[in-house]
């Protein structure tokens, strides 16, 4: 297959041509292994997974990946502060470059390829295009920060953390593709600070447990984690800052359009040790599914039907859609025979 | 079983007699390929067979962290310790095959502060080194300040003094030399942060000055790894797998939960990460916490135990695990 006929031309804003193809619907990340919902301390190793699958490899390229980078740069123009470092973060930000880039090289060589002599680092990215020979760690040979230039070419936002004082710092990200929080207001802030406004989790201890076991996170043993929200329209640049621009979107979702309009949007979020900057970064990456694409799973559209019509009112109002929750719910209904589902979230085959 | 990472088969290439205490060696990978990267301060844990007891140490990286063809250590001997230690003096020679960590950092560098100001004593200088080869890469600003017995026990002196000339200060305890710490600490630029690694005594007593002169606690580090010290054999009831073991003398509770084929988590059994924290279900007896990990409430309240350094004088210690 030629480039051309796998990666998708079109787009994330405006006229909306995204669309998954049946295999993406397939290998959808399906956020759910039951029929109810709670948060919880949901981390595993993120090893390899099954073939095909978004776990396959260390990080997901799939048919959205130039359209996504295309997006990426656009919402930049408008407003370069959705990529940020601080000044001590740029060692981060080439521990970062080297992950991706030798993770690219190794899981899709058909695409990327990276060569070393010494510091002499030569990349090659064919589906966008580029082909540039750098110094590692020496910034002023890229025409970006380490971060900035990497996270160009690579889907899902992704915020580097430092460490010190038995806590984790936000200091640096680059954040396009993200569930309404804001890189420019959080940045600086420690774990518990940067999720206050998550209900719940912190009576539940989830943050306390959750931030103990990153402290210990070690180089070479990655997690990874789901997180889910609501999404009208399929709109990667869901930020605080653009808010008036598709927050009214909400209030146009009928029962006519709403199995096209209303899209599951899931994170696949991972971890990873950082080797020289002992930080830890955090890659969030976004698949969006519509209603009427999900529904074809028969045991995904039973199961988000009950999901979504159990889930405590606080976590459907922090997650900005109580509003239409009761259209969601009628919709989904008429695909939810009642029938037992089975476990864990992978579609009945 | 540690958290997370597989282990990496090493190969020892270098075995140097530094002085009449300290040996260094050297580590690559048996397959040939890189070591990880890893960040100044950072530790492995070495795996021995020592005679059929497993014993894990930690020791600090000291080699520069940008040199990704292997990784030194410097071991200082303890006579009176469990073994380790004299096991890596007698046993350890060119071409023996061993199991070393992924690389830990429970004692990073703070990458904002204006100066990095560093205070060794013997042994630890160790994660210094590997710190400073990164921060002088980095072209950072810092400064050593190096306390040893004598001039033939301060390991790496000269060789520092030649490579960071009057960056490095040294002293040496048998000509009555010592740090003016209080006069130093008060000199500094603001946004200076201030590492110490070394004997108990001499951390507690930097800290302390610290503290009196109104350094703010968040840029203070510290790093002490604790041996697990040798004590009396006691036995322990683990209450999640059913057994009932014996600790012995020159064994930690760690140990044993592992000779006994019980998997507990660790990353420094050096009672400084908090991984192998065990509830306590019922203590007849007295805990010896000697964690840095568990707060003194905490520890008075017998409920919970640091198996890697801790041990126990009693009639009975039930552990969830
Ligand atoms: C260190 C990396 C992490 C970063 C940078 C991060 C960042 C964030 C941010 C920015 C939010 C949105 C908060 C807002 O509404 O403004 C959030 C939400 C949340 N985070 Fe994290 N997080 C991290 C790790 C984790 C981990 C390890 C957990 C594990 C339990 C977790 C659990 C949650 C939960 C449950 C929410 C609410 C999500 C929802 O319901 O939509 N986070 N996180
Ligand atoms: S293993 Fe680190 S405190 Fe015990």
């Amino acid at each position: 297959m030629s480039l051309d006929d796998f990666f998708h031309d079109e787009t994330f804003f405006g006229d909306y041509t995204f669309k998954n193809s049946p295999r993406a619907i397939k290998r959808f990340p399906f956020p759910f292994p039951e029929d109810d919902y709670m948060y919880s301390v949901n981390m595993e190793p993120h090893v390899p997974g099954r073939p095909g699958s978004v776990f396959e490899h260390t990080f997901d390229v799939d048919e959205h990946y130039v359209a996504e980078m295309r997006d990426r740069a656009r919402v930049l123009r408008d407003d370069p502060l959705r990529c940020q470092s601080l000044p001590h973060m740029t060692l981060a930000g080439w521990d970062l470059l080297e992950l991706i880039m030798e993770s690219f090289a190794r899981d899709y060589p058909q695409w990327f390829s990276l060569t070393k002599n010494g510091n002499q680092w030569h990349w090659i990215n064919r589906p966008l295009n580029i082909d540039q020979k750098f110094t590692f760690l020496d910034e002023s040979t890229l025409p970006y920060g380490p971060m900035e230039y990497i996270t160009r070419q690579a889907q899902g936002d992704f915020t580097l953390q430092d460490q010190r004082n038995d806590n984790l710092w936000i200091e640096a990200g680059m954040v396009t593709t993200q569930a309404d929080w804001s890189l420019d207001f959080d940045i600086g802030m420690s774990f518990h600070e940067w999720h206050a406004p998550v209900p719940k989790a912190h009576e539940m201890g989830v943050f306390d447990r959750a931030l103990k076991f990153l402290l210990q996170l070690q180089h070479g043993a990655p997690v990874r984690r789901f997180n889910w929200t609501m999404t009208v329209d399929p709109l990667l640049d869901t930020s605080p800052e653009n808010y008036p621009k598709w927050g009214p979107g909400k209030t146009t979702l009928t029962k006519e359009n709403i199995g096209q309009r209303q899209h599951l949007r899931v994170e696949l979020q991972t971890l990873f040790r950082l080797p020289r900057s002992n930080a830890i970064a955090f890659p969030i990456r976004c698949y969006l599914c519509s209603f009427e694409d999900l529904v074809t799973q028969p045991k995904w559209a039973r199961r988000l039907h009950r999901v979504v019509r159990d889930l405590p009112d606080e976590l459907a109002t922090y997650k900005g859609f109580i509003r239409n929750r009761p259209l969601m719910v009628d919709y989904l209904s008429q695909f939810d025979d009642g029938a037992p589902t089975s476990p864990g979230w992978w579609p009945d085959e | 079983m540690s958290v997370g990472a597989a282990k990496i088969p090493v190969v020892v290439t270098e075995v140097v007699e530094v002085n009449s205490l300290i040996k260094r060696f050297r580590f690559v990978r048996e397959d040939g390929g890189q070591m990880p990267g890893f960040s100044g301060g950072a530790h492995t844990v070495v795996e021995m067979d020592d005679a059929g007891t497993r014993r894990l140490n930690p020791y600090s990286l000291m080699s520069d962290p940008g040199d990704r063809s292997g990784y030194e250590i410097s071991v200082r001997r303890d006579d009176t310790g469990r073994g380790g230690s004299a096991y890596m003096h007698r046993e350890v020679r060119p071409g023996m095959k061993m199991l070393i960590s992924p690389p830990v950092n429970l004692f990073g560098l703070d990458l904002r502060a204006k100066k990095h100001l560093m205070i060794a004593g013997g042994i630890g200088i160790t994660p210094f080194l590997a710190q400073m080869a990164q921060l002088d890469a980095m072209g950072a600003r810092f400064e050593l300040h190096y306390a040893a017995r004598d001039r033939e026990l301060g390991a790496y002196m000269p060789e520092l003094s030649a490579r960071y000339g009057d960056r490095v200060h040294r002293y040496y305890d048998a000509e009555g030399q010592a740090i003016d710490l209080t006069t130093l600490l008060a000199g500094q630029p603001l946004g200076t942060h201030l590492y110490v690694c070394g004997p108990k005594g001499m951390i507690g007593w930097v800290l302390k000055t610290a503290a009196d002169l109104g350094w703010p606690a968040g840029a203070v580090h510290s790093e002490e790894f604790l041996a697990p010290p040798v004590g009396v054999p006691f036995t322990v009831e683990l209450a999640a797998s059913g057994k009932t073991i014996t600790v012995g003398a020159a064994q930690s509770l760690l140990e044993a939960i592992e000779a006994a084929g019980v998997d507990a988590p660790y990353l420094c059994r050096g009672g400084a990460c908090g991984q192998c924290e065990t509830h306590v279900i019922a203590c007849e007896g007295e805990i010896e916490h000697n964690d840095h990990w568990l707060t003194d409430d905490q520890k008075a309240g017998c409920r919970h135990i640091m198996p890697c350094v801790s041990r126990f004088k009693g009639a009975k210690l039930v552990l969830e695990r």
